[in-house]
């Protein structure tokens, strides 16, 4: 079985297929936890975990505080609009800081792509990137890997379709990654404005019409359209857009019967779901949210073990990388 | 070198044996359950409840326990052991419980195995069924059935194969090699 040796967890575009496989069977085992009537296990007793989210964020910081929670962890909590970021400090040096409190694992939310790696390089303990700019979401990635396994009992050979703003989608870009290397075909759709093509070239089939593509499609991961694309005339309206690509009962009539609809969260009602779409029986919506919990419980397990208590026990000053 | 201990044979008759002796000790079968230690002793919960079905003539419910979260040298590895989920299909609470283990050396595996059982309740009473006790105890547990009690070193190894997992079952012990 393969080891997990990574101090970091930073996205899936770095993973091999083999530790996508582990990550993924380490949170069914974890799934179980979440069922029992105490829902917590010692496996992090004695860590801490800091949760530094300098953007907003309801599901995923509550989702991971719940995982370090069940792990027995203690956990440091951070905000963007009351932390010293908002003061003007480096996103590095207040890694540092909270680095110098003894935190074992940082969990970080930034609105910079490519911020955790730069964070992960400066300091010693492990960095999890809970969603950086517009690069990379692992976790919800990950998520979504197991909610289509767990639904479908397999990732191989299906047909995904990842449907709306995947210019702007970290979740997008974690999703098509592991999607790829597990082997499933993945399909990016949405306005043309919103829709990559170089993204052709890494192995995505691009299409701008929701009804092409539908009918093929096992999976449909539908993405939210932040309000402020219209104000950027990404898109004419949103009612334009509900009407291209907003998935509602009668697109739903030509696609198979057993597609399974996802979404990150939250969700635009009648903007890329209808209600009776996202309430709807082939909704898996909230399932992902309960699956949520087990994979960061994986992750943060796994980061945790491949950096050993006493690593935070010597602070060394790393050198190489300039404050 | 490796030298038998138990061959298939032998492991029948001490789990018959064990069995026995946790009917004799118990008031009666209706709580009785059996919970297997992952990977070996799992199996061995599985032969040991058939046994205990076949003697008493009523279902012995079994469960399977996975102690890696509760290990005390988790902080201490190069990397995170895997995890396997515990699938215990009963509510533990007011059941006699028996805990089935393959080998019984340091006791560690056992301390995690109880905390990890009062996390999912509150047993009426925890037994412990060992195939194999091999001595040096570095807590204070002690077995309630044993297969066979095995004096040895501190570097041997005792090896407890079975059909489930190895192909063939026996035990054997052997040096380790330096």
């Amino acid at each position: 079985m393969t080891r997990w040796t990574r101090k970091d967890l930073l996205g899936l575009e770095d993973l091999t297929r083999e530790e996508l496989e582990l990550l993924l069977e380490q949170a069914e085992a974890f799934k179980e936890v979440s069922l029992r009537p105490i829902k917590k296990v010692p496996a992090l007793r004695g860590r801490t975990v800091a949760l530094c989210f300098l953007e907003p964020s309801t599901r995923t910081r509550a989702s991971f505080e719940l995982a370090a929670k069940r792990l027995s962890a203690d956990i440091l909590s951070f905000q963007g609009s009351s932390s010293s970021i908002a003061k003007g400090e480096s996103v590095l040096d207040t890694a540092r800081n909270i680095e110098a409190m003894r935190v074992d694992v940082l969990v970080l939310r930034h609105s910079t792509s490519g911020a955790a790696a730069q964070v992960a390089r400066g300091v010693r303990c492990s960095v999890v990137n809970a969603g950086d700019g517009s690069h990379e979401h692992p976790t919800q990635g990950l998520v979504d890997l197991y909610t289509i396994r767990e639904k479908k009992g397999r990732i191989e050979g299906l047909n995904v379709l990842i449907v709306g703003d995947i210019l702007h989608s970290r979740v997008a870009r974690s999703d098509f990654w592991g999607l790829t290397k597990l082997g499933a075909k993945v399909t990016l759709c949405g306005p043309p404005t919103l829709v990559p093509p170089a993204m052709e070239l890494l192995g995505a089939r691009i299409s701008y019409r929701l009804e092409e593509v539908l009918p093929q499609a096992d999976v449909v991961i539908t993405l939210r359209l932040q309000l402020e694309r219209q104000q950027e005339k990404y898109i004419p309206s949103f009612r334009e857009y509900a009407r291209a690509y907003g998935l509602d009962r009668a697109k739903l009539e030509k696609a198979k019967p057993d597609l399974i609809v996802m979404h990150p969260g939250p969700v635009n009602r009648g903007v890329e779901l209808s209600p009776e779409v996202a309430d709807g029986p082939q909704s898996v919506i909230l399932d992902q949210v309960t699956n949520g919990i087990a994979v960061r419980m994986a992750a943060l397990y796994l980061v945790a073990g491949a950096h050993p208590r006493h690593a935070s026990e010597v602070p060394e000053p790393n050198p190489e990388v300039a404050g | 070198m490796k030298t038998p201990i138990l061959d298939s044979e032998g492991i029948r008759k001490s789990i018959v044996r064990i069995a026995h002796e946790i009917i004799e000790r118990g008031r009666g079968p209706e709580q009785l359950c059996v919970i297997g230690i992952r990977t070996r002793g799992d199996f061995l919960a599985r032969r040991l409840a058939q046994a205990l079905r076949e003697m008493t003539g009523r279902d012995v419910p079994v469960g399977v326990l996975d102690i890696t979260l509760y290990r005390d040298d988790l902080g201490r590895m190069e990397a995170s052991p895997a995890v396997h989920a515990t699938e215990i299909p009963f509510d533990v609470t007011g059941r006699r419980l028996i805990v089935v283990d393959d080998v019984l050396f340091t006791g560690r595996t056992v301390r995690a195995a109880m905390d990890a059982l009062t996390d999912l309740g509150r047993p009426e009473s925890v037994e412990l069924a060992v195939l194999v006790d091999r001595g040096h105890r570095e807590l204070p547990i002690k077995p309630d059935y044993v297969g066979k009690n095995l004096p040895t070193s501190k570097e041997d190894q005792v090896q407890v194969h079975l059909v489930e997992t190895d192909g063939l079952d026996e035990v054997v012990i052997g040096e380790r090699v330096a």
